[in-house]
């Protein structure tokens, strides 16, 4: 059946009020939506590593994850547990325990998935338990007060990576691990943001969860805390990302890639860099070049999703 | 073994933080404005506090014990159907 932001709006939400993120968290919505993507006969367990969503969403004895199972599990090992889980799940379907269907859907931010959890989402992966990894990237350790995490943009001011005159911000560049994730040869791999009427994110979560293997799935999730910009600007500053290619919206399935989202008009870096704090101190005259080596670093990116859209398609199947 | 340790930290009711009304976090809270809304649902998925109630596809009204103040509906609306008002 055809998206329409109009029946997914009526499906029930298993992500409920009360949660105690911040006022205009970019993380609650995308798990809303992603949680709509399962059947309503379907059951579900989420597993999600430490960080914002952990912590927030299961403060004993309240707990925000209604109509599935959520298991608290450590900084770096989301990845093993819900494997563990669909294993065991697996091993009760085989004795007849248990007949009803299951998803195994693993929630992570992007220290806990990228850095701290890298090791247990790769053997999971790798081993291709019938899961749903989603990391929800707002690229920094936010929860603990904006430390860098490996997928903290280049030239970005953290409390650990300070800008000022002895350094400009983070030094190293972005870790691309959705990139990573497409070489563990997964049957699904997707980069989304909610932007829209959060078709690209809906469609491609309903794809990841129902797909047989592992799955992967990044989602860009801003930060008015740790970005700096007011509450109210969740959806224009996604936008920005998108549009100017910073965050490009892809899926690889099988190996083969496919940009689900061409902007018309491909903006300049400035104009997502010049809405956030966190990217203040590069519009300073003498820091100018670090504006241009970031639109340097999306260009060739961004061009390096066409060709391999290209390489890819024109192969045999 | 298992007769000894008792299993801790369960939470067996699902979605019981309903009860923690965050509310109360908010300076200011959203107005619907219903002349110029056409109930397009933009809004409903990404209010981050599940509070924008909409009943067969019509907006019905904020449950302010909930809403965080955060204004993103009001910037997601793409007709101004939404606005932000201080509390006094």
């Amino acid at each position: 059946m055809a998206y329409s932001i109009k029946d997914m709006v009526n499906k029930e939400a298993r992500f409920v009020s009360g949660h105690r993120m911040c006022a205009g968290c970019g993380a609650p919505p995308i798990v809303r939506t992603v949680l709509r993507t399962l059947k309503e006969d379907d059951n579900a367990v989420i597993a999600s590593a430490t960080g914002c969503l952990e912590v927030s969403s299961c403060i004993y004895p309240y707990t925000s994850w209604k109509n599935c199972s959520f298991i608290h599990s450590a900084f770096e090992n989301a990845g093993a547990t819900i494997s563990g889980v669909q294993t065991a799940y697996n091993a009760l379907k085989r004795r007849g325990k248990t007949t009803k269907n299951t998803k195994f859907i693993a929630f992570g931010g992007d220290g806990g998935t990228l850095d701290i959890g890298f090791q247990s989402l790769s053997g999971a992966m790798e081993r291709g338990h019938d899961i749903t990894y989603i990391c929800y990237d707002n690229g920094a350790y936010m929860n603990t007060g904006t430390q860098r995490s490996s997928s903290t943009p280049h030239f970005a001011d953290t409390t650990t990576t300070p800008a000022g005159s002895k350094i400009p911000g983070k030094s190293q560049m972005r870790k691309d691990l959705t990139e990573i994730m497409v070489k563990h040869n997964i049957p699904y791999v997707a980069q989304t943001a909610a932007i829209g009427n959060q078709k690209d994110l809906y469609e491609k979560a309903e794809k990841a969860i129902y797909t047989e293997g592992a799955t992967y799935m990044s989602v860009l999730s801003p930060c008015p805390r740790g970005w700096g910009y007011p509450t109210d600007d969740l959806l224009p500053v996604t936008k920005l990302a998108v549009d100017t290619c910073f965050w490009p919206l892809y899926e690889v399935e099988n190996g083969i890639y496919k940009v689900t989202y061409k902007p018309a008009k491909k903006l300049p870096i400035e104009e997502f860099l010049k809405v956030q704090k966190r990217f203040r101190h590069l519009f300073k005259e003498e820091n100018r070049w670090m504006i241009d080596q970031l639109q340097k670093e999306v260009d060739q990116k961004w061009n390096y999703l066409l060709k391999q859209e290209e390489f890819t398609n024109s192969l045999d199947k | 073994m298992n007769k000894l340790l008792k299993i801790g930290s369960n939470i067996l009711k699902d979605g019981n933080s309903v009860e923690v009304l965050t509310g109360d976090w908010k300076s200011r809270k959203p107005i619907h404005i219903k002349d110029k809304c056409t109930n397009c649902m933009l809004c409903v998925p990404y209010c981050p506090d599940n509070c924008i109630i909409q009943k067969d596809n019509i907006i019905q009204d904020f449950d302010l014990n909930y809403c965080k103040g955060c204004g993103v509906c009001a910037k997601v609306c793409p007709f101004k159907a939404i606005e932000m008002k201080s509390e006094d």
